[in-house]
């Protein structure tokens, strides 16, 4: 296997902050020891200050580590800085990296410049990008004019255009409605798919890491939590799946089948949601138990919502 | 090399093309400008004449000059301190300069540079034109005058973006919060660079004052060679003054940068 394409060792990082008159030591990041290998791509989840951006601060150079050490790309982010942005695409949702006065098409130029791209490449690559991120309508308008659904697309269009080997991407389906999420995952997905990127994630929406990440690391006050599956860690907290039925007929509440707890019925009991533990039972048997009660006409699994995972998490901790 | 000269003049024109979505506000500075102007025509002329018709090598058509070409180059040498770099480095927004293979001190220095080549075409050249048709004014002995002079022009704008950077964006590394730090310069390089009366008008004493800072270089300078004040050989002196201060400035700005970023605490998200 190749060098990891993240390694952090005992990264630390303290802020002063004034409280009041007096100044104290806030920890924002805690002794952090991890290993991403290239071609991951992981969700790093947690609470608000937990500690998210500040990783990734250090871990692209902006934020000097207190002590420890970081490796990204075989780099030392802040003193090879220039080398490591060469080699690495951020997005922070809440920052735009475009000209806000210009309009985007000039933001990708500049930006193809600052890479250094050829013509051929800058070409090739403006014209990949445009296309799957469906951006041909607004590319002669203003950042500023933009909807936040056009400007998140560029926004990583823009980090994405020197065809980085590693995505860090802080929260960037914020303030999304569902349609642009969903585009936005899928061109991520397509974009894994034809070059490999590695991809590191924070979000507060389980969507994005259903979907996009194959580890979860979760990270409480500045420490790590836990570092697995998403699978292992509904597992490890306990936290129960969802699985709603439609039925064809109004039944009575499906109770007592084995390793599931009924939640509710709705419609008379046409509708029906039965929680289980995915550690005693499987979607598919319960779906048989139900199955041998009532016809059944569609159903859903819900995963267990990310904020409640991460709480559990917490209080396991506690 | 070619690749960074490509990088920057990139950003140059960036700066240049965004300056010109403002071309209503250049148009009201122009307003302005020509205001001041005249106002400074009626103060100052009544001066030379009060002095019997000179006063320190300046007559009526070389002051006429100081003040048209002086009022025309206050919308791109900055004297007034705001720099977006001093923004950025307040809200945050420095991480994303951070995450490009770019010199953050160089970057914002010429996408200043560039906005304030912009704003010589709608407020500095109007400004000239208008002061000679108006009032007239004298024109240099030496055609030279004119290529040392652009030359002048566009080092005194560049030590001026490197100077806002130094004295007041690169210490928000340190401060977060400038805007003190940017009234003050606003206050001080505006009288010491001969913005309000030319500076070999001062007192001797406040001469030497004003000759110890980057101020002079960034508007008198140019405004002496322009205007036929200095000479050839005395121009070819400015320059090289100019040229030093500049490379003082950038280098003192660098190091405050490198400085800087061990302290930077990107505020918020």
């Amino acid at each position: 296997m190749s060098d990891p394409i993240i390694r952090t060792h005992g990264l630390t990082r303290d802020f002063r902050v004034r409280d009041g008159l007096r100044r104290r030591t806030v920890r924002a990041v805690d002794d952090l020891s991890v290993e991403v290998a290239a071609g991951e791509a992981v969700g790093y989840i947690g609470a608000n200050g937990a500690g998210k951006s500040t990783t990734i601060k250090m871990l692209t150079g902006i934020l000097v580590p207190t002590s420890g050490s970081v490796l990204t790309c075989g780099l030392r982010p802040v003193a090879d800085r220039r080398r490591l942005a060469r080699e690495v695409g951020v997005v922070f949702g809440q920052r735009s990296q475009l000209w806000w006065d210009l309009p985007v098409r000039e933001s990708f130029r500049i930006l193809a410049a600052i890479h250094d791209l050829s013509t051929e490449a800058e070409r090739r690559r403006t014209d990949e990008l445009v296309d799957r991120l469906e951006m041909a309508e607004f590319l002669g308008t203003p950042v500023r004019q933009l909807s936040l659904g056009q400007r998140m697309r560029a926004e990583v269009a823009a980090a994405l255009l020197h065809s980085p080997r590693l995505i860090i991407l802080d929260e960037p389906t914020i303030g999304l409605d569902v349609l642009s999420k969903q585009r936005l995952r899928e061109f991520l997905v397509a974009e894994r798919a034809s070059h490999g990127t590695t991809l590191l994630l924070t979000t507060h929406d389980m969507g994005d890491v259903e979907r996009l990440c194959g580890r979860v690391l979760v990270v409480d006050r500045g420490r790590l939590a836990y570092d697995g599956d998403l699978r292992g860690l509904s597992r490890t907290v306990g936290a129960e799946r969802v699985l709603v039925v439609d039925l064809a007929a109004s039944t009575g509440d499906l109770t007592g089948i084995p390793g599931t707890r009924h939640l509710a019925s709705e419609a008379n009991g046409l509708r029906q949601r039965l929680a289980f533990d995915a550690e005693a039972t499987t979607a598919a048997r319960v779906l048989a138990a139900v199955s041998e009660r009532a016809e059944v006409l569609d159903l859903t699994v819900e995963e267990p919502d990310i904020e409640d995972v991460v709480r559990r998490i917490y209080a396991s901790r506690r | 090399m070619r690749a960074t000269v490509r990088v920057y003049w990139r950003l140059l024109v960036a700066g240049f093309r965004r300056q010109s979505a403002y071309l209503l506000a250049a148009f009201g500075g122009l307003v302005a400008n020509t205001t001041f102007g005249l106002l400074k025509v009626a103060i100052l002329f009544a001066t030379v004449e009060a002095a019997g018709g000179e006063l320190q090598g300046y007559d009526v058509a070389l002051m006429s000059t100081y003040i048209w070409v002086s009022q025309g180059l206050l919308g791109s040498v900055n004297l007034h301190g705001g720099t977006e770099i001093a923004e950025r480095i307040k809200t945050g927004d420095v991480a994303v300069d951070f995450l490009r293979p770019l010199d953050v001190q160089a970057a914002s220095v010429v996408t200043e540079v560039g906005r304030s080549l912009f704003s010589l075409i709608p407020r500095g050249i109007p400004s000239v034109l208008i002061g000679a048709l108006v009032v007239g004014m004298a024109a240099p002995a030496s055609p030279l005058a004119y290529p040392l002079g652009a030359l002048s022009v566009l080092l005194g704008i560049t030590l001026s973006a490197a100077t806002v950077y130094l004295l007041v964006a690169a210490p928000g590394f340190w401060l977060v919060e400038t805007r003190g730090l940017q009234v003050l310069y606003m206050v001080v390089s505006g009288f010491l660079a001969g913005l309000f009366v030319p500076v070999w008008l001062f007192p001797g004493w406040l001469q030497t004052v004003a000759e110890a800072t980057p101020f002079p270089a960034m508007l008198m300078y140019p405004v002496d060679i322009l205007s036929g004040r200095a000479d050839v050989t005395a121009a070819l002196a400015l320059l090289a003054g100019q040229a030093a201060w500049l490379a003082g400035v950038l280098l003192l700005g660098q190091a405050l940068t490198r400085a800087g970023r061990r302290r930077l605490e990107v505020q918020g998200g």
